[in-house]
C-alpha cells in the first residue's frame, strides 16, 4: 500500500498520580496515512497487549472532535500541529514516514497526570459548578423563539458555546491559565437574556474557583486561542477581565 | 476577606493592577522622552537644562513624580510575583515545547524582559536620578544635567547597556501596551486595531528616540 509510513513515537508513561513518569520509545510500522492520530495508537496498543505488555492510557470518546475527551501534546503542541484541529481529528496524513513524535500528556499543576497520557480535568467540572448555569428553568424551543436576541449576540454566544471544555487552552499557556475556557462559558451564559441575570455572582464565583483550582493568571500570549480546537477567540477573556471588573467593583 | 482584597488579590485583580500601572508609566515614558529629546536642539544642552530644571522644581510634576514611584514598585514587585506564581502552575515541564507555533516570544518574555529593564533602571537612577536629587552637584551650579549625560555616555559600556536595554523596553511595550488594554477589557472591534498600531508605533519609536541619546552623545553627533 502506498503512502504508509513507520514512526518513532516517544510517549509519555506514568503508571500513577504520584509514580513518576518518563518518555518510552515505541516503533509503529505500516501506519496509514488516512487513519487517525488515536487510531495510530490503537494499532500501538493492540500490539503491546498482544506481546503482554500495559496498554498506553489515553481519554478519548467521540472521535469526532465534540467531546473534548482526546488531550495529545503533539511535538510540542497541544492537539498536533494543526489549526482548529483535535486530537482525534488528527490524520497520520500530517506526518511523514520516518518522522519521530513525541506525545505528552497536558502539563499543569491543576491537570494531574492519571495515568499515562490521561488527566484529570475535574478542575474544569469544578469551575462550570461554581457558576457555569443558570439557576431556574428557561423553558423550550418556544420560550427561546420568543425572545428577541440581537443577531451578533447570539452568534456570539453560539461562537464561545463550541468550547468543548477539552483544555488545550491550559496546556498551551506559558502562564497554565484558564482563562479562555472560564471566559468563554462565562459569555456564552452572560451575553444571552436567559443568563444575564446570574452575570455578577456567575463571574465572581467561577472566577474564584479558578483561582482555588491553581491555575495561572492570563498574560495575553495568545496562545491559547492559537491552540484551542474550535478556535475560541481571546476578545471572551477582555470580557470576562469587563464583567469581573464591573462585577467586583459595582455589583452588590 | 472584603470585596476589595478579593478583587485585587485575584488572578484577574493582580492583572489589572500590572495594566494600570504599566499604563501610567507609558505616560511617563512619554513625557520623559520629550523633555530629554530637547538635546536633539543642538544647543549645547541650554533648552534641555532649562526644562529639566522646570521639572525638577515643579510641584506638580514633583508629586507626580511620588505617584510614579509607587507604579514603579508596584508594578515590578507584582510583576516578579506573578512571574513565580505563573511558573510554579507547571511543576513538570513539557520535554517538547514549540511555543514559537502559537505566541511571540516576547509575550512569553515579560518577566524576563522587565528584569532586564530593572537592572538597567538600577544603574540608571544611581547615575542621574540620584544625583540630581539627594546631591547639590546640579542644583548647586558646579554641573549641568547635560554634562552629567554628556560624562556617563562617554563610556562606551554605558552606552552598550543603554542601547541594550532599549531592546527590552521595546519588546516589553510591544506586547504590554495592547495586553494592558486587553486585562482591563478595554476591546472593542472599532478601537482595537488603533490601539494596537498606536501601541506598536510606541514601543518602536520611544525606544529609538532613547537609544539614541547615548548614541549621539558617545560619537559627538550634537554639540
Ligand atoms: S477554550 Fe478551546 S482549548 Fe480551551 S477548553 Fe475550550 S475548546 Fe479546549
Ligand atoms: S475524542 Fe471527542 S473530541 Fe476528540
Amino acid at each position: 500500500m502506498s503512502g504508509n509510513m513507520n514512526l518513532t513515537l516517544k510517549v509519555w508513561r506514568q503508571q500513577s498520580l504520584n509514580a513518576p513518569g518518563k518518555l518510552v520509545d515505541y516503533k509503529v510500522k505500516d501506519i496509514s496515512e488516512d487513519m487517525s492520530f488515536l487510531e495510530m495508537f490503537d494499532v500501538l496498543n493492540e500490539e503491546l497487549i498482544t506481546k503482554g505488555d500495559e496498554p498506553i492510557a489515553f481519554d478519548h470518546d467521540c472521535r469526532e472532535g465534540i467531546c473534548g475527551s482526546c488531550s495529545m501534546h503533539i511535538n510540542g503542541r497541544p492537539h498536533g500541529p494543526l489549526k482548529g484541529v483535535t486530537t482525534c481529528q488528527l490524520h497520520m496524513r500530517s506526518f511523514k514516514d520516518g518522522d519521530t513524535i513525541v506525545v505528552e500528556p497536558w502539563r499543569a499543576n491543576a491537570f494531574p497526570v492519571i495515568k499515562d497520557l490521561s488527566v484529570d480535568r475535574s478542575a474544569f467540572d469544578r469551575i462550570i459548578g461554581s457558576g457555569g448555569y443558570i439557576s431556574v428553568n428557561t423553558g423550550n424551543a418556544q420560550d427561546a423563539n420568543s425572545l428577541p436576541i440581537p443577531k451578533d449576540d447570539a452568534d456570539e454566544a453560539f461562537m464561545s458555546a463550541a468550547c468543548i471544555g477539552c483544555g488545550a487552552c491550559v496546556a498551551a499557556c506559558v502562564n497554565s491559565s484558564a482563562m479562555l475556557f472560564v471566559s468563554a462559558k462565562v459569555s456564552q451564559l452572560s451575553l444571552l437574556p436567559q443568563g444575564k441575570p446570574e452575570t455578577d455572582q456567575r463571574v465572581l464565583a467561577m472566577v474564584n474557583q479558578m483561582d482555588t483550582e491553581g491555575f495561572g493568571a492570563c498574560s495575553n500570549t495568545g496562545a491559547c486561542t492559537a491552540e484551542c480546537p474550535k478556535e475560541i477567540s481571546q476578545g471572551n477573556i477582555a470580557r470576562m477581565n469587563r464583567l469581573y471588573l464591573a462585577a467586583s467593583l459595582g455589583g452588590k | 476577606m472584603n470585596w476589595f482584597t478579593t478583587f485585587i488579590t485575584s488572578s484577574i485583580g493582580k492583572k489589572i493592577v500590572m495594566a494600570l500601572t504599566g499604563l501610567f508609566l507609558i505616560t511617563f515614558l512619554l513625557v520623559h522622552c520629550s523633555v530629554n529629546a530637547c538635546i536633539f536642539f543642538n544647543d549645547g544642552g541650554e533648552t534641555f537644562n532649562e526644562v529639566a530644571e522646570f521639572f525638577g522644581s515643579n510641584p506638580v510634576i514633583r508629586t507626580m513624580e511620588i505617584v510614579l514611584f509607587i507604579c514603579l514598585i508596584l508594578h515590578i514587585i507584582q510583576g516578579l510575583v506573578l512571574w513565580g506564581q505563573n511558573g510554579s502552575k507547571r511543576p513538570v515541564k513539557y520535554t517538547s515545547k514549540n511555543g514559537a507555533a502559537n505566541s511571540t516570544w516576547y509575550s512569553r518574555s515579560m518577566g524576563l524582559l522587565g528584569t532586564l529593564l530593572l537592572m538597567f533602571l538600577i544603574v540608571h537612577l544611581k547615575d542621574f536620578w540620584v544625583v540630581s536629587r539627594f546631591t547639590d552637584e546640579i542644583t548647586g551650579g558646579s554641573t549641568t544635567l547635560y554634562a552629567k549625560m554628556n560624562e556617563a555616555f562617554d563610556n562606551i559600556w554605558v552606552v552598550v547597556l543603554y542601547v541594550f536595554s532599549m531592546f527590552s523596553l521595546s519588546y516589553h511595550l510591544l506586547h504590554g501596551f495592547q495586553s494592558a488594554f486587553r486585562t482591563m477589557g478595554w476591546t472593542h472591534r472599532k478601537y482595537t486595531p488603533l490601539i494596537k498600531a498606536v501601541g506598536a508605533g510606541f514601543a518602536v519609536l520611544i525606544p529609538f528616540i532613547f537609544a539614541m541619546m547615548p548614541i549621539v552623545m558617545h560619537f559627538n553627533l550634537i554639540d
